[in-house]
């Protein structure tokens, strides 16, 4: 049993949800190996071959897989299929874009947002927005999967020292280009991999009022996340969204202002370990969740809160 | 151009489920049923750009039980020119569904197919890029913006970082993400006009298609009930709470 699992890896570093999703073929047992595809990818492919537990570090470099396509992306992991019973990769856009592409060409139904390894066929993934958890086995002989990066802890990020190899080459079909991106530009941590997240909602009014929760955010080395409803009215960008069709965060804090509590918002953070509401409405359904609520507006309580936490 | 646009009948968005007793699923007898909500978009896509003349028709297909006409009815109503049931006892993988829609776009020749980016009853965000592997077509998926023009779809997709663009040479799958577009309300003259428009029924061995299931559900149970914790009185009492008890900052 060999394992291969698609890293998403950033400016010469291996992404923290890779790691969980490498965290989660371990469970499933066998030798782990990971593909770091992408153009220059050396560094990449040394910051992959640090990771613990892996045996081989295969690296695809070429321009095509620069902005991971998921044609040339899902032809790379097909043509290197023969040598895997699992092929891997994290819940994230790039994982969800390319995975169920290569399964439907292995003709292999796709397994999504693993969120528990039972065993090598037997997985539990959510369902109905985390309202229900499914236990599924797969019949198919291969597996294809995306991890929900959340409920995985990231396996360390050094202490391996892994062979690194270049994958054979594989047809590069020119269907598809990339023409750009408009990305948004933070120097806070990244939602999903942030110990910390304050979220705003509806109530934040505008986008302007988003500014209210930085200085938190700063002191707490917060990410800044919001409902669907905040992004619908245009307060803050479509990556900031936390939900069922959005991110999927369990930080160690979530601290939800504003937010009424839809099921499609818990769906994306109701594992997380403490949660917080600030809420004028008493009745809003985030308080069944939240650990520790308060009934306020949030106006006075997010001033409040940056002076109390300057304080100590 | 043609035009497909598959939808699935799925339990109303605002349904909250109860899991069945005996862990085989989720409860559905008696529960509200709608369009899945990214279909709707797809659909009202597939109408704008129809008003813009730039699709001559569209196709509404729903592979599903003999219910999904309902669904199928309902994008009639928003702007569909006729529906295509694939009947099926329960509602199949995305691969199965797949396979289907491929058979279909093999028949019907559309220059674009839209799908909703997600299904709010699986989740498994799958059957877009599957049906796109199986018709070596590129594939945009999670839309925010599309444009066609010459052959090719340029489609501004909702990724972890922000947005990005790519151009799709077509014929080209697109996937629905939520800001695409706000779907129209049907009037009731359309809804009328609906009933009158045709809707093929058939089954997969029709299409030669296999719909067997890959995947055995072993159990459906609850996830853990989180408690409501307590209310604090203030902004103060929040701090030292999370400092000094659950010790998160």
């Amino acid at each position: 049993m060999v394992s291969l699992v698609l890293l998403d890896h950033e400016g010469g570093t291996i992404k923290q949800p890779a790691r969980s999703a490498v965290a989660a073929a371990e469970k499933i047992g066998g030798d782990v190996h990971v593909l770091v595809a992408g153009e220059n990818v050396a560094e990449a492919a040394a910051a992959a071959a640090k990771l613990p537990g892996i045996a081989k570090v295969l690296t695809a470099d070429n321009a095509a897989y620069a902005y991971a396509l998921a044609e040339p992306m899902a032809a790379l992991l097909v043509a290197l299929a023969p040598g895997y019973t699992h092929l891997i990769a994290a819940s994230t856009a790039i994982g969800k874009n390319i995975m169920p592409r290569v399964a439907a060409l292995l003709d292999v139904q796709q397994i999504s947002d693993v969120a528990e390894v039972i065993d090598a066929d037997t997985f539990v993934r959510p369902i109905y927005a985390g309202n229900a958890l499914a236990t599924v086995k797969s019949v198919d002989t291969k597996k294809v999967l995306t991890v929900r990066a959340a409920s995985f802890d990231p396996i360390a990020a050094e202490g391996g020292s892994a062979p690194i190899e270049t994958a054979a080459s594989a047809e590069i079909p020119s269907l598809s280009r990339f023409l750009g991106a408009e990305l948004s530009k933070s120097e806070r941590p990244e939602l999903t991999a942030a110990r910390v997240v304050i979220s705003g909602g509806r109530g934040m009014q505008n986008g302007e009022n988003f500014h209210l929760i930085d200085p938190i955010a700063d002191k707490l080395g917060a990410a800044v996340g919001a409902s669907r409803a905040a992004v619908d009215a245009g307060f803050v960008p479509n990556d900031y969204q936390v939900g069922q069709t959005g991110k999927i965060v369990a930080p160690d804090l979530y601290v939800a202002i504003g937010i009424s509590g839809a099921i499609q918002h818990l769906a994306g953070m109701k594992d997380s370990k403490v949660i917080v509401a600030i809420n004028k409405d008493e009745d809003a359904p985030i308080f069944q969740v939240a650990d520790y609520g308060l009934v306020a507006d949030l106006f006075q309580a997010l001033p409040e809160l940056k002076a109390e936490l300057e304080k100590a | 151009m043609k035009i497909l646009v598959p939808v699935k009948r799925v339990v109303d968005y605002n349904v909250k489920v109860r899991v069945k007793s005996d862990q085989t699923g989720v409860e559905l007898s008696g529960v509200k049923m709608a369009m899945n909500p990214f279909d709707e978009i797809a659909v009202e896509e597939a109408v704008r750009l129809k008003e813009k003349g730039v699709v001559t028709e569209i196709v509404a297909i729903s592979v599903g039980v003999t219910a999904s006409q309902e669904t199928i009815r309902t994008a009639l109503a928003m702007g569909a020119d006729r529906g295509i049931l694939v009947e099926t006892e329960a509602s199949p993988e995305p691969l199965a569904v797949a396979k289907i829609l491929k058979a279909l776009a093999d028949r019907e020749q559309p220059g674009l197919i839209i799908l909703g980016k997600q299904a709010i009853d699986d989740d498994m965000n799958a059957t877009g890029q599957m049906l796109a592997a199986l018709l070596g077509w590129p594939q945009g998926t999670f839309a925010s913006k599309v444009d066609i023009a010459d052959g090719t779809a340029t489609v501004k997709r909702e990724v972890d970082g922000g947005l990005e663009t790519v151009a799709l040479t077509m014929p080209a799958i697109i996937t629905a993400d939520l800001r695409l577009n706000e779907p129209r309300y049907a009037s009731l003259p359309n809804i009328m006009k609906a009933r009158k428009k045709p809707i093929d029924i058939m089954k997969p061995a029709d299409l030669g298609v296999d719909a067997a299931p890959r995947l055995t559900t072993l159990k459906v149970v609850e996830p853990p009930k989180r408690q409501a914790g307590k209310k604090v009185k203030s902004v103060a009492e929040l701090v030292d709470k999370l400092r000094n008890e659950a010790k998160v900052i």
